[in-house]
């Protein structure tokens, strides 16, 4: 049932335990059970609104900042993953594979707001060997959700 | 100036024309009608069987496969019989790919039905039947099956029909629109009947995918039914495949052979690029299959219960993508309570008796929708029998 529950509250987190426990055939106390336990483990850390950026007023600019750093004795990657993780402005890092080491997505105002966060403390941290900007122009699907495209049902209303 | 109603074929002129036309015009022209009246998957065909396709027109030429189907086609459906219901077909003679499973029902019916024949038909059931029975000068007896029975053909039912006249019966579970199934127990009392006549079994068995807890169990299986069966089945509904037009029959090879001889002339073969898509879907999609089954499950909870909770009792149907509830509760016949359904919240759900006279008082409700929208309906649904009960003012 946990793969199932965990996929069901994916798709939408305000089902209620009634429901899902409909859905799964099982019983709500199961589901709140599950749940908690899910919670507990910390396999489940929050659940969020998925917010399709452009409706909203705030015109945040989004950008993905590749990050070479030199990996430390150790603790490796970890120490200066978790330091960058601690400004507000970072939504999201990821140790990659590949090209660069960390993946950073920054929110901020403008343009201006994320390049003087990059020069002035991501650049500046020591560990830090290079970084590369990329801004996000259109963001079409998030967290297994289209943006913004609907797709039309293209069937009959009515077919035997 | 011709007159025309002299020159078409009377048979022709008599068949009705399909009563969910009517009922399809009203819905068509509302503006922004939530339906749930559809019998096609909402899922798109799975990748790889695009790719597949794709590949073909790129790399193949397509020409007219065999009449009888591709042979690595051909099979792949007579392995993939025996892996999921244990049956055995000789691919090079008892299997015949057809356009959709409608083509092979159009087939079994035309080679078998002489004049006169009764055709015993299980109500009720998809549209197609009685008008193609009819169209062969035979005679369409319906056995209307009943709620409390779960719509399962009896053995009881079964034998009050059998005439010396009757040639054949067609039997369609998983059912449309019941979402009723036969178990293997139902059928062997159904074969028990039958074993000792010359009366053929024309099984439609497109939905046998979309079974819910329990697998799929085929007459053809049961002793003494080899035989005596036509099976028919499709890739429109497992695979997600409706527009691919792709079906198949599989019958012992005298019979196969006859039917062959029709397709040959009326179709030539079923559409090439179809077919060599329809292979992979049949060899390597069992992955696909199960994650449609599992959401197709998830939704009929959902709604099995929520047409409970409303007061339409609904019995719980484990096939299909169908549930059937009885809406007698309300006071109106099928077709009112779809109109005003449609009229008051725009809800589309198609009348029962659509399907034949044993389905009044009752609606089919499919659930190829996603839960968003089947939640959706609901609430209206809901909100509409309270007002016409006089649960809500």
């Amino acid at each position: 049932m946990r793969n199932k529950l965990i996929s069901l509250l994916r798709q939408n987190a305000r089902l209620s335990n009634e429901q899902l426990a409909i859905m799964l055939g099982t019983t709500e106390a199961a589901v709140a059970a599950e749940i908690r336990a899910l919670e507990k483990q910390g396999v489940i850390m929050g659940y969020s609104a998925i917010v399709n950026e452009e409706k909203i007023d705030e015109d945040k600019v989004t950008a993905i900042i590749e990050l070479r750093v030199t990996p430390q004795k150790d603790c490796g990657f970890d120490e200066i993953a978790k330091l960058v993780a601690q400004y507000d402005e970072v939504d999201k890092v990821s140790l990659m594979a590949g090209a660069y080491d960390l993946a950073v997505t920054v929110k901020g105002d403008n343009v201006k707001d994320i390049a003087m966060f990059v020069y002035q403390k991501l650049a500046t941290l020591s560990g830090v060997l290079s970084t590369a900007t990329h801004f996000v122009l259109k963001t079409y699907k998030d967290k297994g959700i289209l943006i913004e495209t609907e797709e039309k049902d293209e069937r009959e209303f009515i077919m035997p | 100036m011709i007159n025309y109603d002299s020159v078409l074929s009377d048979k022709v002129k008599e068949m009705k024309p399909s009563g969910i036309r009517k009922f399809f015009d009203l819905a068509a022209n509302t503006e922004g009608v939530i339906s749930l009246g559809v019998g096609e998957p909402d899922f798109q065909t799975p990748w790889l069987v695009r790719k597949t396709a794709l590949d073909a027109l790129e790399r193949k030429r397509m020409i007219y496969s065999a009449n009888q189907g591709l042979g690595e086609l051909r099979s792949e459906i007579s392995k993939y019989l025996l892996r999921k219901y244990n049956l055995r077909y000789d691919p090079k003679s008892e299997v015949v790919v057809t356009v959709g499973g409608s083509e092979a029902i159009d087939l079994a019916i035309r080679a078998l039905v002489n004049p006169g024949d009764e055709v015993l038909i299980v109500e009720p059931c998809f549209v197609c039947y009685k008008p193609i029975v009819e169209l062969m000068h035979g005679v369409a007896v319906t056995i209307p099956t009943k709620q409390e029975n779960r719509f399962k053909l009896t053995a009881d039912e079964l034998r009050a029909h059998l005439t010396d006249k009757t040639k054949m019966l067609i039997l369609p579970y998983p059912n449309n629109p019941t979402g009723g199934i036969m178990t293997r127990e139902d059928l062997e009392a159904i074969a028990e009947v039958l074993r000792d006549t010359d009366v053929l079994v024309l099984s439609d068995e497109i939905y046998s995918e979309l079974t819910y807890g329990r697998k799929h169990c085929s007459i053809a299986e049961i002793e003494g039914m080899h035989e005596r069966t036509i099976y028919v089945s499709g890739f429109s509904k497992a695979f997600a495949m409706t527009g691919w037009r792709l079906g198949y029959l599989c019958a012992p090879e005298p019979i196969a052979a006859q039917m062959l001889k029709i397709h040959q002339y009326a179709i030539m073969c079923a559409p090439t690029m179809s077919q060599y898509a329809a292979i992979v879907a049949i060899r390597d999609c069992d992955k696909e299959v199960q994650k449609m089954v599992d959401e197709y499950n998830t939704r009929r909870r959902i709604l099995v219960d929520g047409f409970n909770r409303i007061g339409l009792t609904c019995f719980e149907p484990e096939g299909a993508f169908y549930v059937f509830p009885c809406i007698k509760s309300t006071g109106m016949t099928s077709e009112e309570f779809c109109a005003k359904l449609l009229e008051e919240e725009k809800v589309a759900v198609v009348p029962g008796n659509a399907f034949g006279a044993s389905g009044e008082g009752f609606v089919r409700v499919s659930y190829a929708y996603s839960l968003k929208h089947l939640m959706q309906a609901l609430e209206c649904i809901e909100r509409f029998v309270k007002r016409h009960t006089g649960g809500d003012k």
